[in-house]
């Protein structure tokens, strides 16, 4: 490699890490809390059965992953203002990725709901505690840990989507890759940094992962 | 009298699982229900715990009268308020150690403070000879002793009567001596018991009462001295000596 591309590079460095620092992973925050709401929602109503509200549940999940995120992306930010509905680019990825992910996840909740045997809840009922006092002593944190490998992986994935944003204007660090590759033209060099900064978000979260991991496993095993 | 059903009747799915249920139990009794796999024996507890709703029938508990189908939610707590439940597979809380087992109920439904219920909860613990294992968590107990901390988190609801479901079915052979001697003290201390067992020797030495269940009908009850020795009804002899003959006899 030349100095040029070097000098490229190093200045290229700062810009896109502020990007990250500044769109990216508030992006992926403020969706990924979205999307945990959502799931922990969706899974708790299809959990409880509750009438109507699971079948609604069910057609969400249906047509988000039965649908890619870009159109999603499209549909909203280019397509709903033809029904009046206008939303600036960053919100309207923050919904998008939100619902997009919270789909996934809460079929990753609701399995983990589904995995705390009901023998828990009725030992709960005999010591006279209630529904709600079930559910967040026993059954949440015993479906927490077992959900926990793949939110963190929806986590991770969620990083990366929000590169997607891009494609609606959203001023993120791939954009700005982008951008300075238009003035530049160092496309192999420019995409290549812009990857290993991914990457390297994205490493940050796997060793959170393990470490939270083994925080839970502290908890004993989850032997019946 | 401590408990008094009548008529208690429950289907699945347009099968008649109860048919017409009556049974007593005095205070201070050791009842033993036994009787085929199938025959519903689990149902009826579980009913007279209100985890099943009966289709019908009535209970008198601790002088009070409750129409078992539709028993509001006030009433089932204070039922429950006077009952301990033991199940077959323990059912403890995985994510709470033995302590917090115990404690859980007490904190959160009963509104206890910390202090007063970490002590009740260490005296039943005391009880059942799992004190010393207060802070392991489920996963690393054997099934004995799963069941022991079992019996604690029941005995510090302090409560009136304990419903045993097979609670030494799930162990292995070795580990139920341990849970059987639990049960052994509890009734010399005097506590009302009603236990669905599979264990002839404790039911022959430790209850007081049999009530033998077959197809969904108690078939024959009374003092289990007189069941043992001479049952009245053919499917009782049938049933007594093909458990005989699976598990030796029991002579003492
Ligand atoms: N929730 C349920 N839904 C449908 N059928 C059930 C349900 N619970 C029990 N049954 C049926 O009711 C019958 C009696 O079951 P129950 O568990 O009360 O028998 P049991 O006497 O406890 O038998 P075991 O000795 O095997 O434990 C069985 O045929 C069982 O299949
Ligand atoms: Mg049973």
């Amino acid at each position: 490699m030349n100095d040029r591309v070097w000098r490229i590079l190093i200045d290229s460095f700062p810009k896109l890490v502020g990007y990250a620092v500044k769109v990216t992973v508030p992006l992926t925050v403020l969706s990924f809390a979205l999307a945990m709401a959502i799931s922990v929602a969706v899974a708790f109503i299809q959990y409880a059965k509750v009438k109507v509200l699971s079948g609604l549940c069910r057609f969400y999940i249906w047509i988000i992953r039965g649908t890619p995120l870009l159109v999603q992306l499209y549909l909203v930010f280019y397509g709903m203002p033809s029904i009046g509905i206008v939303l600036e680019a960053f919100p309207a990825a923050v919904i998008v990725l939100g619902f997009n992910e919270g789909a996934y996840m809460a079929e990753s909740v609701r399995g983990a709901l589904d995995s705390v045997n009901v023998g828990q809840v009725e030992a709960g009922y005999c010591v006279r505690m209630n529904y709600l006092q079930i559910m967040t002593h026993i059954v949440f944190p015993q479906a927490f840990r077992v959900a926990f490998p793949a939110l963190s992986n929806s986590l991770i994935s969620m990083v990366k989507s929000t590169s997607l944003a891009a494609t609606i204007t959203v001023m993120e660090m791939f954009r700005q890759a982008q951008v300075i590759n238009g003035r530049v033209y160092e496309s192999l060099a420019l995409y290549t940094e812009v990857a290993l900064i991914y990457l390297a978000i994205c490493t940050i979260l796997t060793f959170l992962q393990h470490w939270g991991e083994k925080k839970l496993a502290r908890f004993g095993g989850n032997k019946a | 009298m401590m408990l008094e059903v009548m008529e208690v009747k429950k289907s699945f799915d347009g099968h008649e699982i109860l048919k017409g249920i009556d049974m007593t139990v005095n205070k201070g009794d050791v009842a033993a229900i036994l009787g085929p796999s199938g025959s519903g024996k689990t149902t009826l507890l579980r009913c007279l715990n209100f985890l099943e709703k009966a289709d019908s029938g009535e209970m008198i508990f601790d002088g009070e009268h409750f129409d078992m189908r539709s028993a509001k939610r006030r009433e089932i707590a204070r039922i429950r308020s006077k009952t301990a439940f033991v199940f077959q597979n323990y059912n403890l809380f995985l994510n709470k150690n033995v302590l917090n087992n115990v404690t859980l109920g007490l904190m959160t439904a009963g509104k206890m403070h910390k202090a007063e219920a970490k002590d009740r909860a260490m005296n039943a613990l005391e009880k059942v000879g799992m004190a010393d294992k207060a802070s392991s968590y489920p996963s690393q107990l054997s099934g004995g002793q799963q069941q022991r901390v079992a019996i604690a988190r029941g005995l510090a609801q302090d409560p009136e009567i304990i419903y045993f479901d097979e609670p030494t079915s799930a162990l292995d052979p070795e580990l139920i001596g341990e849970v059987l001697t639990v049960m052994r003290k509890l009734a010399d201390e005097g506590m009302t018991m009603l236990v669905v067992t599979h264990e002839m020797e404790f039911a022959r030495s430790v209850s007081n009462h049999v009530l033998f269940m077959d197809e969904g009908k108690v078939v024959e009850q009374g003092p289990s001295a007189e069941f043992f020795a001479h049952p009245k009804e053919q499917r009782s002899r049938d049933f007594i000596n093909t458990i005989l003959s699976k598990n030796g006899n029991i002579t003492e």
